[in-house]
């Protein structure tokens, strides 16, 4: 570029040098006929050029002082001073020293600094007094640094195309301002047979937030300024909003840019009606208006928002029992709102109705916040591992690298803090089981170091954590053989590939052929799957022998709420975990008579065991004549309940039965319903593991 | 594709760094010397934009902004006129005669690529 830079000026040098030849030519000439215009045209042009050009490449010294005769020799050219004797010896004067300046600027001797000041002087004398030349609109924009928010109304006249302006393009330079809300404004465009292709209907309202001051904004229109009408407003910035975060009223607005009259305005607001509405079907205001104004009130309200946070502190901190307390609390109102709802329907009164919609929708909105002020993020939980896999490997004499993706993923800070035992425990087995040593490696044609990965991502009103390694994988022949010799299959049972995975969580089984420092120490999987089933999540696995092993697992965002479906049997009523549903199907006499003593029921051509909750909680044994079954599914298991009546989704706080009924582990906590009574919530991990393997068996040989 | 620009001036030296910047930002640059020059070459090619000077001999910067905006084929070609401060009149005029915009000698690089990106995207 400097070299380009370079040869642009030699050129101009080269240019220059011929133009001041020509100069001395035309002026001679001028001199013996001075009436000449076209020679006086082609002195002018010759000094325009010089003076142009010379600015351009940076010889402000020549540009500045060919400018006195460059304006001299313009007032000759329009006639205001008379060519004389003097104005030609001056400009030869002055051609003269042009030269010696260029000479100067290419490094020859400096030229004579009091001819400059004389000369020009001169020619100011001859001068008429001219205007200030308008200030040079080069050079940075003076930055406001404060943000504002600018009302810009750009309505160009029908006639703007035909200067080849293209309005989008400029909408564009606005936008790449700061934030930025365009609506466009149709309303004028006429009927296709008064329609002019080549004329400008549209005009646009723009709301933008930015820092810099408003003449950058007037800038970008600067070459249409007189084919439009353009009126740019400070709308908001931080003296004016005074820290409130709300901004003027919809009709403020609307009535401030002139859009409708207050009479109008007044009239309307008689009418208790969403205010934009009503403005438009009376035909006061087109859409479009009222469009532009709520977006104008969004944008605004949005940057005094961001302001407000920024004012105040990111972050405070706060003991995380208050927060228990907090979410407690949120647990009652959730439950008394649902009695007030139940009682307001029950009331059919409409202003009792309408209260408790409005304390319901506060409630979701207090109850969703709450929950994300008790998230924390997994990273925390992540930072950990990479120690411990650093060590870990090191004393396995192993290479091991640990990667984690999806820190930010936040998770209920409950979930969180009991979650570190089974992570710890599932990455010690990546580690020392899955990964091999070095040499192994290479021989099987992997890098000598393995990779351990840690991944969280967000699914649902889950968080899905995998752990992944890329070690020997589970050797599905060796599991099964080791659960025959444990007992805990029969020899003669088929099972998929992945009934044998999940073998691995059954108590009692543990892969590693010799009991290692690290793993192994008679804590195994079937404790992390209880620990992840007591978060009411779920685990699951996928290997391939020779390329690594995934264990997934599945975690609910939180703990303290969860949406549940409600049922009842024989008066009593229940909550099952809406999550884990996948259908409900109905249970006649006939279809009991048909399993015949089974406890199955067909499900689109699969068999599905049952439990009767009826039998199961020892209620009076009086069904109705058509039963429902809720059909379950936990991590790959599916199992039916047998209850009388769906009653339908419920909201659900959970609420411990406290320390008095501990013992009873297929019941997780209760809730109050919302006209007192109390429901109770299945545990179905308790209850598929109460049913246990004798259940699981039957299936399986059912099954096959 | 890139769009072609045509430059006017009868200064070479302008000619040359207007040209070495836009060609820079990837645009197809044309040359006239001057007006006539400028005309003869529209004829033949096809120009998304004009950048001209104001003062040229032959034909000068607004008797070519007035040809081409009489021209159908050109008619809502953007135009750019060089001009220098002393000659606000002369602005106007240009204007008048229907000049998209104008860009003030002397200029930088920068300045001339953020004006050719205004009025041609």
């Amino acid at each position: 570029m400097i070299d380009e830079l370079q040869a642009h000026r030699q050129a101009f040098r080269e240019e220059a040098n011929e133009l001041l030849a020509e100069l001395e030519t035309s002026l001679l000439e001028w001199e013996d006929c001075p009436e000449d215009q076209g020679l006086l045209g082609r002195i002018f042009r010759a000094m325009h050029t010089i003076k142009g050009s010379g600015a351009m490449f940076g010889f402000e010294a020549v540009a500045g002082f060919t400018h006195e005769v460059e304006s001299a020799l313009d007032q000759a050219r329009s006639g205001k001073i008379t060519c004389s004797p003097r104005l030609i010896d001056l400009t030869l004067r002055a051609r003269d020293h042009i030269r010696s300046l260029l000479d100067e600027a290419f490094g020859g001797a400096p030229a004579d600094l009091e001819v400059t000041c004389q000369l020009k002087s001169c020619f100011q004398a001859l001068l008429q007094p001219a205007p200030e030349p308008a200030a040079l609109p080069a050079g940075p924009p003076p930055s406001a640094g404060q943000e504002r928010t600018y009302r810009i109304e750009f309505r160009p006249r029908p006639g703007l195309f035909a200067n080849g302006a293209d309005p989008l393009l400029l909408l564009d330079e606005v936008r790449a301002l700061g934030q930025c809300a365009v609506i466009a404004h149709l309303e004028d465009i006429p009927a296709l047979e008064e329609y002019a292709s080549e004329a400008c209907y549209t005009h646009w309202d723009l709301v933008l937030t930015t820092d810099q001051d408003e003449n950058v904004i007037r800038d970008v229109f600067i070459f249409v300024e007189d084919e439009c009408d353009l009126r740019v407003e400070v709308i908001d910035q931080v003296d004016l909003s005074n820290g409130e975060a709300e901004y003027k009223r919809l009709g403020e607005i609307l009535l401030e840019k002139g859009d409708i009259s207050s009479d109008g305005l007044e009239e309307a607001l008689r009418e208790q009606r969403r205010l934009g509405e009503l403005l438009v079907a009376k035909g006061e205001v087109a859409p479009g208006r009222v469009d532009a104004a709520l977006r104008e009130q969004q944008q605004v309200r949005q940057a005094r928002q961001k302001r407000q946070a920024a004012s105040e502190f990111s972050s405070i901190r706060v003991p995380s029992q208050r927060l228990d307390i907090l979410a407690d609390l949120v647990g009652e109102m959730v439950s008394v709102q649902a009695r007030l709802t139940s009682a307001a329907s029950v009331r059919a009164d409409a202003e009792l109705t309408t209260i408790a919609e409005q304390v319901e929708r506060l409630t979701s909105e207090l109850r969703h916040n709450t929950m994300i002020i008790r998230m924390l993020p997994i990273g925390t939980l992540f930072n950990k591992f990479k120690r411990l896999v650093r060590d870990l490997s090191r004393d396995l004499g192993k290479e091991v690298e640990m990667v984690t993706v999806g820190e930010e993923t936040e998770l209920d800070k409950t979930v969180i803090e009991r979650l570190g035992d089974p992570l710890v425990h599932l990455i010690r087995n990546s580690v020392d089981h899955g990964i091999e040593p070095p040499a192994a490696r290479l021989a099987a044609g992997k890098p000598a170091a393995g990779v351990v990965t840690v991944t969280a991502v967000h699914s649902g009103a889950y968080v899905l954590i995998q752990i992944h390694d890329d070690g020997a994988g589970l050797d599905p022949e060796a599991i099964r053989a080791k659960a025959i010799e444990k007992g805990l299959i029969e020899a003669n049972s088929e099972l998929s590939r992945k009934q044998i995975l999940d073998l691995i969580f059954e108590p009692g089984f543990s892969t590693a052929k010799a009991v290692t420092d690290v793993s192994g120490r008679g804590v195994g999987m079937d404790v992390v799957r209880s620990n992840i089933r007591s978060l009411k999540g779920e685990v699951d696995i996928d290997s391939v022998k020779g390329q690594g092993a995934t264990i997934t697992l599945k975690l609910p965002l939180t703990l303290a709420i969860i949406d549940g479906l409600l049922v009842s049997v024989a008066g009593d009523f229940f909550v099952i975990p809406l999550s884990h549903i996948e259908e409900c199907v109905e249970l006649t006499r006939q279809d009991l008579r048909d399993s015949h003593g089974r406890h199955t029921v067909t499900v689109r051509g699969e068999l599905v065991p049952y439990v009767k909750l009826r039998r199961r909680f020892k209620l009076p044994d009086q069904p109705p004549d058509i039963e429902q079954v809720v059909i379950t599914k936990l991590e790959n298991a599916r199992l039916g309940l047998v209850v009388d009546r769906v009653i339908g989704n419920h909201q659900t706080v959970i609420k411990s039965l406290g320390p008095m009924f501990k013992h009873i582990d297929v019941i997780s906590g209760a809730t109050i319903l919302g006209d007192g009574t109390l429901a109770l919530i299945v545990d179905l991990n308790a209850l598929c593991n109460e049913l246990g393997l004798q259940e699981r068996e039957r299936e399986l040989g059912l099954g096959r | 594709m890139s769009k072609t620009i045509m430059t006017v001036d009868d200064s070479s030296s302008v000619r040359q760094m207007v040209g070495f910047t836009l060609k820079q930002a990837g645009y197809n640059v044309v040359e006239a010397v001057d007006g006539s020059d400028a005309q003869r070459k529209l004829a033949a090619t096809q120009v998304h934009m004009l950048i001209t000077d104001l003062n040229m001999p032959n034909l000068d910067g607004i008797g070519l902004t007035r040809w081409v905006r009489a021209n159908p084929s050109s008619r809502f070609l953007p135009i750019i006129l060089l001009t220098t401060e002393s000659q606000d009149a002369k602005k106007q005029a240009g204007k008048a005669a229907g000049a998209t915009g104008w860009i003030v000698k002397p200029f930088k690089p920068e300045q001339l690529l953020a004006v050719v990106k205004k009025v041609l995207g």
